[in-house]
Order: structure tokens, then sequence, then C-alpha cells
């Protein structure tokens, strides 16, 4: 029963890919505006003549938008996306995030692990656990413990090719990719040694996607003892701080640029 | 022998002495200090709305730095200059300018000491800034937060980076002047002409500029390669380019309102324009700007249509294939477009214009016309840069300039190849 389920699933998918095949009619939806995104992202990235194109589809919209004004505001580069968001304002960048944060399409497989096993081993202990002598947070203490991603702002890391990830890396490192302050990830990019950028990227790229693959909404704060005389917890564990990472609120409706 | 040295010599020094007199000659010393007392709301209010008109901010602020905090390169074709600090930081904005200074550096081109600034600051049309308007906008900069950012030194080429050649250079190409009201046209035309001509400057991107960077008449608005930008800006009298004489009234409105109207769309540095400016004139203002713009006399193009070259059957079949395959979705297999959404391209003056610039640069990057108020949410063109070759980008626009009735020159793969290899990111 299941595998004729399947089957007729597998079906409608490919009935799906036909009709879109089909020369498409002109409709008046923002897949229609933003055809000048998917041309190059496709639907689920894609692998360009200069790069790769990242996947946009399902990513937290806070975090979308705060790319799209990153690419128009200089803080990261390539030519053709901040000459496509030049003309663009604010509120239109954060409906083309809302957008693309609101598409659920199926996510290829993780690329082969071609590191050796070890090498894996040491991507997954940081990825779970950090590195404390260098002062590195757990990958999944702010992109969630399934690593799918944290809304508002904190994008997912798995289904995302290790050539993709290193240049990101890389790029923080030598400030060439930037955030607003304080920039999180730049921090930390420079903290890992260069071994374990290699290792990092290595486990993730290999990484299977979970079912559930969209971003988690935010733990909530601890609850805070409110009694007095009552005496408070002790806490578990002496955990470092959580790093601030900045990042643009939405925009307010009527705000000028 | 000697006499002509003498000779030479008497010539040169009457030379320097006519420069330096066009440049200087009776211009006081201003030695008025920066005023203590804060400027009035009504001031400000009306400053930051002149700010708007001339998209003084644009310029002056750099990719994702404060505003009018200066900064941003602006290449030309001499090196690149920086655009200075506006706000009201004492040491390194224009804090310790007065009103005077101020004044002195729309009308005249010189700054807080006396130096002479860069025509990139377009003065050749603020000029014409009539003096309540000048001291307005002084107003609205001394209002805004001041912030600490040193100017950045420009990187022009010997002799370009001396006063000496700038010296020269304005007493050929720029005189003071002042706006001057022609008592034959209406308040409306008048308002309208001081706009384009003054704070809009219209002319600085619209007019043709010669090997010095230099224009005959910086108000002629008869189109222009704009330096460095692989953007040609149309000429706004030839009907067969941008020429706006026969378009209803409301149309021209709405283009600088919204960027798009039924007649055009802009895209490129005139989306900017419009993103920036021109989106938030008031209706009245903007009515006086299309009253004049429809008013400017018709220049014919040059071009005559028996000698135009027709592209190769073999250009254009290509062509025609790759439009099917890339274009036609959105523009229509006849070209017709989508209204609202795909400007037609069919019976379009963008796409048979004789300079071939905007084309390619609209096939090779795409973009999007201005999101504006009027038009919050445009639809946009996708960039074919890393899909097609140049030959293949010069048979699609050489096939829609020969298609349905268009009929422009093909253009050639060695057009594309230079435009995408001058491209700087």
């Amino acid at each position: 029963m299941r595998g004729l389920l399947s089957f007729f699933f597998i079906l409608l998918l490919l009935s799906g890919s036909i009709a879109t095949a089909a020369p498409a009619a002109f409709q008046d939806t923002m897949a229609q505006r933003t055809l000048a995104c998917t041309s190059c992202h496709g639907k689920e990235g894609r692998a360009g003549p200069d790069g790769y194109y990242p996947r946009i589809a399902g990513k937290p919209a806070g975090y979308l938008y705060n790319q799209l004004l990153h690419f128009r505001e200089g803080r990261r580069h390539y030519g053709l996306m901040a000459n496509l968001l030049e003309t663009l304002s604010d509120e239109y960048l954060y409906d083309i995030a809302l957008h693309f944060a609101q598409l659920d399409l199926p996510y290829p497989a993780p690329q082969l692990a071609t590191a050796p096993p070890e090498v894996l081993q040491r991507g997954r202990e940081l990825v779970a656990r950090g590195d404390p002598e260098r002062r590195v947070p757990a990958c999944a203490s702010c992109h969630g413990k399934a690593l799918t991603g944290v809304t508002p702002n904190v994008p997912g890391l798995l289904g995302l090719p290790r050539d993709y990830l290193l240049a990101q890396l890389g790029a923080w490192r030598t400030g060439q990719r930037r955030a607003l302050a304080p920039d999180c990830m730049a921090e930390i990019a420079r903290r890992l040694a260069p071994d374990d950028l290699s290792a990092v990227t290595a486990f993730l790229a290999a990484e299977p996607l979970p079912a559930h693959a969209k971003p988690v909404a935010p733990a909530p704060p601890p609850p805070v003892p409110r009694r007095r005389g009552q005496k408070a917890q002790p806490p578990a564990a002496p955990e470092p701080p959580p790093m601030r990472c900045g990042a643009a609120l939405p925009p307010v409706a009527g705000a000028v640029r | 022998m000697k006499r002509i040295a003498w000779l030479l010599v008497a010539v040169l020094a009457v030379l320097a002495g006519l420069v330096w007199m066009f440049n200087f000659w009776g211009a006081p010393r201003i030695r008025d200090a920066a005023p203590t007392t804060p400027p009035s709301r009504e001031q400000v209010a009306r400053g930051a709305y002149l700010a708007r008109a001339g998209n003084c901010m644009l310029c002056h602020t750099e990719r994702g730095g404060a505003a009018y905090a200066g900064g941003r390169p602006i290449e030309t074709p001499f090196g690149t200059v920086y655009a200075g600090n506006l706000t009201p930081d004492a040491e390194t904005g224009i804090g310790s300018w007065s009103a005077a200074h101020f004044r002195r550096a729309l009308h005249e081109g010189r700054s807080r000491d006396g130096r002479l600034l860069y025509p990139v600051f377009p003065y050749t049309h603020t000029t014409h800034v009539t003096g309540a308007d000048a001291d307005a906008l002084f107003d609205y900069l001394r209002s805004l937060p001041p912030v600490h950012k040193p100017n950045r030194q420009h990187r022009l080429r010997w002799p370009y980076n001396t006063q000496a050649a700038l010296a020269v250079w304005r007493a050929l190409y720029f005189r003071p002047g002042q706006y001057m009201q022609d008592p034959s046209r209406t308040p409306e035309w008048n308002r309208g002409a001081y706009l384009v001509q003054g704070l809009g400057h219209c002319g600085a991107c619209h007019t043709a500029r010669n090997a010095l960077g230099g224009v005959r008449e910086a108000m002629d608005l008869l189109g222009g390669l704009i330096p460095m930008q692989n953007w040609y800006a149309p000429s706004l009298a030839a009907p067969s380019e941008a020429a706006v004489a026969d378009w209803p009234l409301d149309d021209v409105v709405q283009l600088l309102a919204t960027g798009t109207s039924p007649r055009g769309t802009v895209l490129g540095p005139m989306a900017e324009v419009v993103l920036h400016s021109t989106q938030y004139l008031e209706p009245r203002d903007l009515r006086a700007m299309a009253v004049f713009l429809r008013s400017l006399p018709p220049v014919p193009g040059d071009t005559d249509p028996r000698e135009i070259p027709r592209a190769s059957a073999v250009v254009f079949d290509r062509g025609a294939k790759l439009y099917e395959q890339h274009c036609a979705d959105c523009h229509g297999k006849q070209g017709q477009g989508v209204r609202g959404a795909y400007p037609p391209l069919a019976g379009n003056r963008a796409i048979t214009l004789p300079v071939t610039q905007n084309l390619v640069q609209v096939v090779l990057h795409g973009g999007f016309p201005p999101a504006t108020r009027g038009h919050p949410r445009p639809f946009g063109m996708p960039p074919f840069a890393t899909v097609l070759s140049d030959a293949e980008v010069a048979a699609v626009i050489s096939y829609i300039r020969g298609a349905w009735g268009n009929r422009a020159a093909p253009v050639t793969e060695l057009t594309v190849a230079q435009q995408r290899s001058s491209r700087r990111e």
C-alpha cells in the first residue's frame, strides 16, 4: 500500500514539473515578479558558471531580508545582485524575502562524504559542541538543534554544497562578507582553526536533512524566579553568554529610506 | 628667435591672467562664521524637499554608510572623485561653514577655503539655484546629525589633479550664472525650467560631454553617454529618443512619480533618480517639469532610415530562436509585452535607439524599475550575463531591433564584448 501511495506521489510530482515546463502564462504574483531571482538561484539553488547560487526557498524571512540589504549596501559582494537590488525599496525587499521564506520545496540529497572519518567526526563535534578552547560556540547553539535554522534571522546550514560553505566562511574571515554589527559570524569564522573550517564544512555538506526541514522558532528565554524568599535554582552548567548578532528589523510601513 | 620666445611667454601670461580672472575676479573673501542658532523647522522641511529635488544624498552617501557623510566613489574618465561629507561635523563636514560659504559652493563651485571644486559636483547646474533655496538647503544639512568622517583624497591623474587644470576647465566651460525667468512663458513653465536646469541637474547626464568632460551648452538635454557607466541618457528633445512633446502631460508626471507610465518605464541610472528624487516631489512641481520638458523644441534624429544596415539572416534567425527561448514568455511572441508588467519591444524607442549601450546593459545585467510609492512592487528582468555568450546577446538584440516593424541597425558581438569587459563591479 505504501509503495502504491509513494508511486502516486511521484506521479503527482512529475505531473507538477511537466506543468511548469510548459510556457508559463503571465500571472500577477510574487513568483512572476521575482523571475529575476529564480533565473539564477533556481528553485533549490543551482551551480552557475561563476559559482554556486544558494537555495533561497524556505530560508527564514529575516535572514533573507538582511542578505538583500547587505548586497544592496555593499556588505556582501556580487555585481549582478547589487545591480538588481539598486532600485528596490526596503519594503519590497522584505516582500521578496517573505515570498521565498514561505516556499516549501523538497531538498536535494546531501553530497557524498569524501572526507576521512576522523575529519567528519571532528566536524560533528564542532557542530554539536563547538570548541571551548578557541571560544567557538556550537553551530547548533544558534542555527537550531536540527541545523535547519531559527526564525527570524538564522539560516539553516544543511542542503548546501561544501564549496559554498567554505567560500562563505572564508569570506567572513577576510571581511568580504559582513553583517550588521555585532558581526557574530565573522568573529566565529576568525576564531576557527583552518583545519576546522574544512572539517565543519565536510560534515555539514554530507549531513542529510531531517524530515522537518523548516527553521524552528527561537527557544523561549529561561523563566525568571518571581517569588521573593524562594531560592533561585543554581544554573546547571556555566555556559558562556550567547553571542550577540546584529540584524536589521523588518521595515516599518510608511518609513522613507 | 628671442622675440618669438618673448611673444610666447607674453601670450601664456595673458592666458593665465584670463584663466585667473574667470575664476577669481571680483570674488570677495567670505569671513562669516558658522551660524550658532538652530535653523527653523520650516527652513529644514523646505531644505529637505529641495535636497530630494537635487538628489544630493545619492552621491553624498556611501553604500551602506551614514546619510550625507560622503565617501561614495564617483568614477570619471580622469580618475575617481570621492563625494564630500555634508553633515555638520565641524572638523570633517560643513559644520564650520557659513550660509555664504554654502551659497558660494553651489553658485561658484568653490569650497570653504576657496579651493576650486571638481565639476562632478554639478555646480554648472546648481549655479542657477536661488539664494533662498541655497539657504534652505544649508539649513537642512546643518540640522542633520554630525558624522565624523574625513573626506577621502580624490584619485585623479596628472594634470587633472591640479587646481590649475581645474581653473582652465572652468575658464572654458563654466560661468557662474543665475536662473533668469522667461517672462514670455507661464510661471509653471519657469518653475519647471528652474527645477530641470537647476537643482534637478538633468543635463548632467542628458547632455553630451567632450573629451575634457565639458559641455558646449549645459542645458541642451540632447542626450549623452554617461561617463564610465555604459548607460546612455537619451535626448529629451529628439522624438526618436526620449522626447515627451507628444505624451499626455499626466504620463510624464506619472513616469517621474512612479518610474512607469503607459508610454515607458525607467531603468538603470534614471530608475535611481526616480527612486531617490522625483518620486518625492510634489505633483505641481512634477507637472511644472513636465510642462517644461514637453516644450523642448523637437530635434530630428540624424539617421536616415534608408541607410540602416540589416542583420544577416543567420544572425537574425539565431536571435529569433534565442528570443523564443529566453524572452517570449514575458515580452510576448510579437514583442507586445504585458501591460503594467513587461514593456513592449515592438515599436519601443528604447529598443531602436541608435546608441545600444542600454540594451546591452539590460540584457547582461537585468534590472528592476524603481520600487516607488506609486508602483511599489515592479516586475524584474533577469540578468543573462552568465547564460548568453557575447554573440548570443548580439544576436538577440539584433533580432528585437529588426523584428515586428522595428528598423534599427544590428549590434555586433564586439560591442557586447567591449561592454562586458569594461563593467566595473
